[in-house]
């Protein structure tokens, strides 16, 4: 069966959820293989839960320059890999790193690049990707038509299922092509305990009707009695009252989680372009013209200030 | 010696407009407005302070695109860069990012650079490769998605935020950076700025100034096939209440009834 190489991106040693996602698409395309790229001593168990989402292989390269340089050493990796193997596509998760990883890819095996698909299937000639575009107002379905295929997929495209597959480990030497950027110093993103955005299936959000930064503490009240994500508008986020890290919308982070709930926003068309392919909408906004109303499954007009903390406690009660 | 800039920029359909598909499947670019994208307006702020930072520099915007794409170059000289390149030609129409790319490093190539800065992504496409493209290229380093950029002693050094970190970067001259819109707010031209800009060179450039078949780009030659574009659905509003003291109640039957609690 064909087989289709999927980046494994990880943190503090483990697996991402959007790889098991990209692991569990890659499924219905061909056979896939994990690529774990500079995980050093946590690479073993990285290979057997990328194992247990169904690769069959797990290559495995390790080095300073994987932390050292920036993008570089993983196109080369990656690049390395689909030749050797003849691989029929290469998934990669659509972060910022991964989209840049992608396209790197793309060029040196002299294939075409899709990014941000939030859907994968089977096509006459090679996969065919869904993505949406312009805000979510159209969905476009494309094909590579030249190369292999090099495909960045959106988190939150697909459930995570397991399938147990085989997982041999084979190390891989990778010849390092340099002429990257120096990362001089790295600091971690403090955790806040909560999901990362992108990943997270319920992300709550806040915005100008907000008020203060203050007033973000009954969103995150919300949040964490839901598990959810924390977002913030671009309001919000000019204004200071939340960080950057964390803002939806068309210059942020497109989420598309399982329920989004915005709180005090009023929907404009650079916000909606980052949360209009949520599931299921939520909104609580003191005012009824407000534009998100006409996206919304379920909409309260009121103050977010009384009809959130009840909703909170209703939530608790349960 | 003097510090050569190039930022590139593009001209995007108008997002508050009514964006859509042509029949080839092209973005259609008769039925709503342009401007220049909002994301390389930073680029272009961030490639005038770091040419007002250096003894001696130059600032030309580049960019690939139809006759009205000269109205981003416009603005971006109204801002105060030099002069502008403009690559114009009929068979670049429908060429995807890996085309584009082909054709924006055979110009600056052309033009001559140190530094080349562009924005994080396009407002249309939002891919954000562009960047990453050029440096595979041109086989330069690339510090890119930057929020915080600075040149000095032949070296570009600059701040990316990431999701699970953020990293110092450096690298040496000539290389492809990208700012994000948090790298600090666009300046507005002033009267004085756009009354300036009407006198800039702006250089045309077609393929053949470029050495670059027309099958090697345009629609012909996009690696990628787009197979159909649908509109989708508006959504439809759904249920609506106004909180008469019971709307948070009424916000949790319903989540609950959707089995998110």
């Amino acid at each position: 069966m064909a087989e289709i190489l999927v980046l494994v991106d990880h943190a503090d040693g483990a697996v991402r959820k959007p790889a098991l996602e990209l692991l569990t698409l890659a499924r219905r395309i061909g056979e896939p293989s994990a690529v774990v790229l500079g995980a050093g001593e946590a690479a073993a168990s990285l290979a057997a839960k990328a194992a247990e989402y169904g690769a069959a292989t797990v290559y495995v390269a390790d080095g300073p320059e994987f932390d050292e340089q920036l993008v570089v050493p993983k196109v080369d990796a990656l690049t390395q890999i689909a030749k050797d193997k003849g691989v029929a596509a290469v998934l990669v998760t659509s972060s910022g790193e991964g989209k840049e990883v992608a396209a790197r890819v793309a060029l040196r095996l002299g294939s075409g690049l899709i990014t941000d698909a939030v859907e994968l299937e089977a096509g006459a000639n090679g996969p065919v990707a869904t993505q949406s575009v312009f805000a979510a107002s159209y969905q476009v379905k494309s094909a590579v038509s030249h190369g292999v295929p090099v495909i960045t997929v959106k988190p939150n495209s697909a459930a995570p299922e397991t399938a147990p597959a085989a997982g041999a480990v084979e190390n891989v030497s990778v010849a390092f092509t340099g002429n990257a950027a120096r990362v001089v110093s790295r600091t971690p993103r403090v955790s806040t305990g909560r999901p990362e955005l992108t990943e997270s299936a319920i992300v709550v959000s806040g915005g100008r009707g907000v008020g203060a930064a203050e007033g973000f503490a009954v969103v995150e009240k919300l949040a964490d009695s839901l598990g959810a994500a924390v977002g913030a508008s671009r309001a919000a986020v000019d204004a200071g009252w939340y960080p950057h890290s964390n803002q939806v919308g068309q210059t942020g982070k497109q989420v598309s989680p399982q329920l989004y709930v915005a709180a005090g926003i009023s929907g404009a068309i650079q916000h909606r372009a980052g949360m209009q392919t949520s599931k299921t909408i939520v909104a609580v906004n003191k005012d009824a013209e407000a534009p998100i109303f006409d996206l919304v499954d379920y909409g309260v007009v009121g103050d977010l200030f009384e009809v959130l903390p009840q909703l909170t406690d209703e939530i608790g009660a349960r | 010696m003097t510090l050569k800039i190039a930022v590139c920029v593009k001209y995007v359909p108008d997002a508050t407009g009514d964006r859509g598909f042509a029949d080839d499947l092209t973005v259609d670019r008769d039925d709503v407005d342009g401007l220049l994208s909002e994301l390389d307006e930073y680029a272009v702020e961030q490639a005038l302070r770091i040419s007002e930072e250096a003894d001696d520099a130059e600032v030309t915007v580049v960019t690939v695109g139809p006759d009205d794409a000269k109205d981003a170059l416009r603005k971006a000289l109204s801002m105060g860069a030099d002069k502008a390149v403009h690559v114009n030609d009929e068979d670049i129409h429908g060429s995807d990012v890996i085309g584009t790319s082909a054709i924006l490093a055979k110009a600056l190539e052309k033009t001559g650079f140190d530094l080349i800065v562009c924005g994080m992504a396009s407002t249309d496409g939002t891919m954000g490769v562009l960047p990453a493209l050029l440096a595979e290229r041109l086989n330069l380093p690339q510090a890119t998605l930057l929020s915080e950029v600075s040149v000095e002693d032949g070296t570009v050094k600059g701040r990316r935020d990431g999701d699970a970190a953020s990293e110092q970067l450096e690298a040496p001259l000539p290389a492809v950076v990208s700012v994000t819109d948090q790298s600090g707010e666009a300046r507005y031209p002033s009267f004085k700025g756009i009354m300036a800009a009407k006198k800039k060179p702006v250089e045309e450039l077609d393929l053949d100034d470029l050495g670059i078949d027309a099958d090697e780009v345009g629609l012909a030659g996009s690696w990628t096939l787009v197979e159909s574009a649908d509109a989708r659905p508006a959504r439809t509003q759904g249920t609506i209440v106004t909180d008469e003291g019971e709307g948070g109640k009424q916000l949790a039957a319903f989540l609950s009834a959707q089995k998110f609690i």
